[in-house]
């Protein structure tokens, strides 16, 4: 192993994590604690991911509430952050923040190399500052909200129930007065709960699925109690601030002059078709949508990894028992390998480490990591269990009018992607995308690549498999990136100075 | 600037936006009741914060004449030129301009 102090101040070191979530941001402070020197990239300035989004550190003064306002589990963030600045202080992690790693390459025998950009604002940085080499690397990228278009889900007012929570947990700022909350899954509870706290009046919570789905999985709940005692937490912001939880209703249409002015709720059957009759309309100006998540992996699909389709319909890293990819040297954790909450990211990230420390010095893995990976394996269970309880509807594409814009950015509806299937013969979503163009403009595909699939597949007749999926991935540069860093490039793609 | 000055501003289009430092410039113009600050390229719709979390690119902005900033996930400063203008007209050539 290189030494610590040489390695970092050459930009070279032993591992690299991308992502500061509860997975990177564990690997990244036990891979340093046990002997590694440490690159740990996130596209934020500040650790903490999406779970532990808080203020900006320098201003706490300025908040209203606390940085830990809407926090579960903040102890243990607190200890992670301790441990990570201890690990800078020592020179044995380099924590490159508001960096975006755009490409990952692997030269022959040469070790891994991290081409980078700043997150935000005039590039100040050295050109020494955009590139690292790592003998290792994990990922943990984590994930995004995962979204189903609606007619009017394109109106200001309409977020994604995560990007609520984010901007409510960093910036303490709620996007609405009046808010609707509506989807799949747990996380809606969450969402809901914390903008009651701050004072929001949520008109309805509208779960797609019914609640006896969880009683038919057997989730083994009494084996993940903090589960648990988070349900119990919301339930009781719930019945104080008596929040309408309905279940088997959707949102079909957002309605507005300009921006979100109310929406119109419907009850569905169990496969999501709407029950004529039960339509009713809400005023609200927030509308928070979440199906879920959609784990961010353009960097492992760049890299060749091996994927596969969860129980839960994504695109994900698969791991070994001890998050092994199936690129020796690149290790996965937490939502990218699937969704599995913040716990077991933690536990995915720390496993991750151990492993890159045993396989670096050519060892076997100890006690602590055939303990972590027993618990994962548990916490696999949960979230199978939780999947089965809240999926994308079978039927939602009822749901969407031709007129409805699918793609947000390059505003292509329904209809055209439907007529690229069926007039074209364009049966795979690569076709659909370059014809029609939708996942062609700035986000390239990371909101409407689900939807654009699924919609492909069923107007298409084909299989739901992981080639209906990975085209939509695909991004060979994996953030939109200024010209002038390419340009900067020279022909055997080092920085020039 | 000290960090809890309750005068940090930025200029939106011209107007003096109070934000709290610490904030990006997504959160300050949400607070302040600005809820879009962009028009689509084909249909001209109006849009704002959408992911929140720097992922789908709903929200641009021109920050200091630099375009196409994610307001979501640019921090405010004081001072700040924030402006809606269309992010997505052509941009010059690499190396012709600074952005
Ligand atoms: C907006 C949002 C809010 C959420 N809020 C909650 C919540 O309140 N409660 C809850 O239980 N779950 C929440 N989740 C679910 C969440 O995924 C957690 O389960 C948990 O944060 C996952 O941890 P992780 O480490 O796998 O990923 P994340 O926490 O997502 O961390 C991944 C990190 O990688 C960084 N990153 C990604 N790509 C790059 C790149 N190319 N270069 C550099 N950095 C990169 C990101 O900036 C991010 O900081 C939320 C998810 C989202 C998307
Ligand atoms: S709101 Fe999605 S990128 Fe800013």
């Amino acid at each position: 192993m290189s030494d610590p102090t040489v390695g970092v101040a050459e930009r070279q070191v032993d591992l690299a994590v991308v992502g500061a979530g509860p997975a990177g941001l564990s690997a990244a402070v036990v891979a340093a604690e046990n002997g590694l020197t440490v690159a740990l990239v996130d596209a934020s300035p500040q650790a903490g991911g999406q779970y532990w989004r808080h203020p900006d550190e320098r201003h706490l003064d300025s908040y209203a509430r606390p940085e830990s306002t809407g926090h579960h589990h903040w102890p243990h963030f607190r200890d992670l952050r301790t441990r990570l600045s201890r690990a800078v202080d020592a020179g044995r992690v380099l924590h490159l923040a508001g960096r975006q790693v755009w490409q990952v390459l692997r030269p022959e025998g040469a070790p891994f190399a991290l081409r980078m950009t700043p997150t935000a604002g005039r590039d100040a940085s050295a050109p020494a500052d955009r590139v690292v080499h790592a003998d290792r690397l994990v990922i943990a990228t984590g994930a995004y909200d995962r979204q189903l278009p609606v007619p009017g889900w394109t109106l200001p007012g309409v977020m994604a129930a995560g990007g609520v929570q984010a901007l409510y947990k960093a910036n303490q700022v709620v996007a609405g007065r009046r808010a609707v909350v509506a989807g799949t899954g747990p996380f809606l509870l969450s969402v809901a709960a914390g903008l009651a706290d701050a004072g929001v009046e949520v008109v309805a919570v509208c779960e797609a699925n019914a609640l006896s789905r969880w009683a038919a999985t057997p989730l083994r709940a009494t084996q993940e109690p903090g589960k648990l005692l988070e349900g119990v937490g919301y339930a009781r912001t719930f019945l104080r601030d008596r929040i309408p939880y309905r279940t088997r209703t959707i949102v079909t249409e957002v309605r507005g002059r300009g921006r979100a002015e109310s929406v119109v709720t419907a009850r569905v059957d169990g496969a999501g078709r709407v029950r004529p009759g039960t339509e009713r309309e809400l005023e609200a100006d927030l509308v928070a949508f979440g199906w879920g998540f959609t784990p961010q992996l353009e960097l492992a699909v760049n890299l060749g990894l091996d994927t596969r389709i969860d129980v839960d319909e994504s695109l994900v890293v698969r791991v070994d028992d001890a998050q092994r990819t199936s690129l020796p040297g690149v290790y996965a954790a937490g939502e990218t390998t699937g969704i599995g909450g913040a716990v077991q990211s933690c536990a995915e990230g720390e496993l991750a480490a151990l492993t890159a420390v045993a396989d670096a010095a050519a060892t076997a893995p100890a006690e602590r990591s055939r303990r972590l990976a027993r618990r994962i394996r548990r916490g696999r269970r949960f979230a199978i269990g939780m999947h089965r309880a809240s999926p994308v509807p079978r039927a939602w594409s009822d749901w969407v009018r031709p007129d409805t814009i699918v793609c947000r950015c390059e505003e292509v509806d329904a209809a055209a992607i439907a007529e690229t299937v069926t007039g074209l013969d364009a049966d795979d979503p690569r076709d659909v995308r370059v014809t029609a163009r939708p996942g062609m403009g700035w986000c390239q595909g990371r909101v409407c690549g689900f939807a654009v699939s699924k919609l492909t597949a069923e107007h298409s007749g084909c299989a739901w498999t992981r080639e209906q999926l990975e085209p939509l991935q695909k991004r060979p540069i994996g953030v939109p990136l200024r010209l002038s860093d390419v340009a900067e490039l020279d022909i055997e793609g080092r920085i020039t100075p | 600037m000290s960090p809890t000055d309750p005068r940090a501003e930025l200029r939106f289009d011209g107007t003096p936006v109070p934000f709290v430092p610490g904030q990006s410039i997504g959160a300050a113009l949400m607070a302040n009741g600005i809820s879009s600050w962009r028009t689509t390229r084909v249909e001209g719709r109006p849009r704002g914060l959408f992911c929140g979390i720097g992922v789908c690119f709903d929200c641009l902005v021109t920050v200091d004449g630099q375009r196409s900033q994610r307001a979501c996930v640019t921090p405010a400063h004081p001072g700040q030129d924030v402006r809606s203008a269309d992010p997505s007209t052509p941009l010059p050539l690499p190396g012709a301009a600074d952005e």
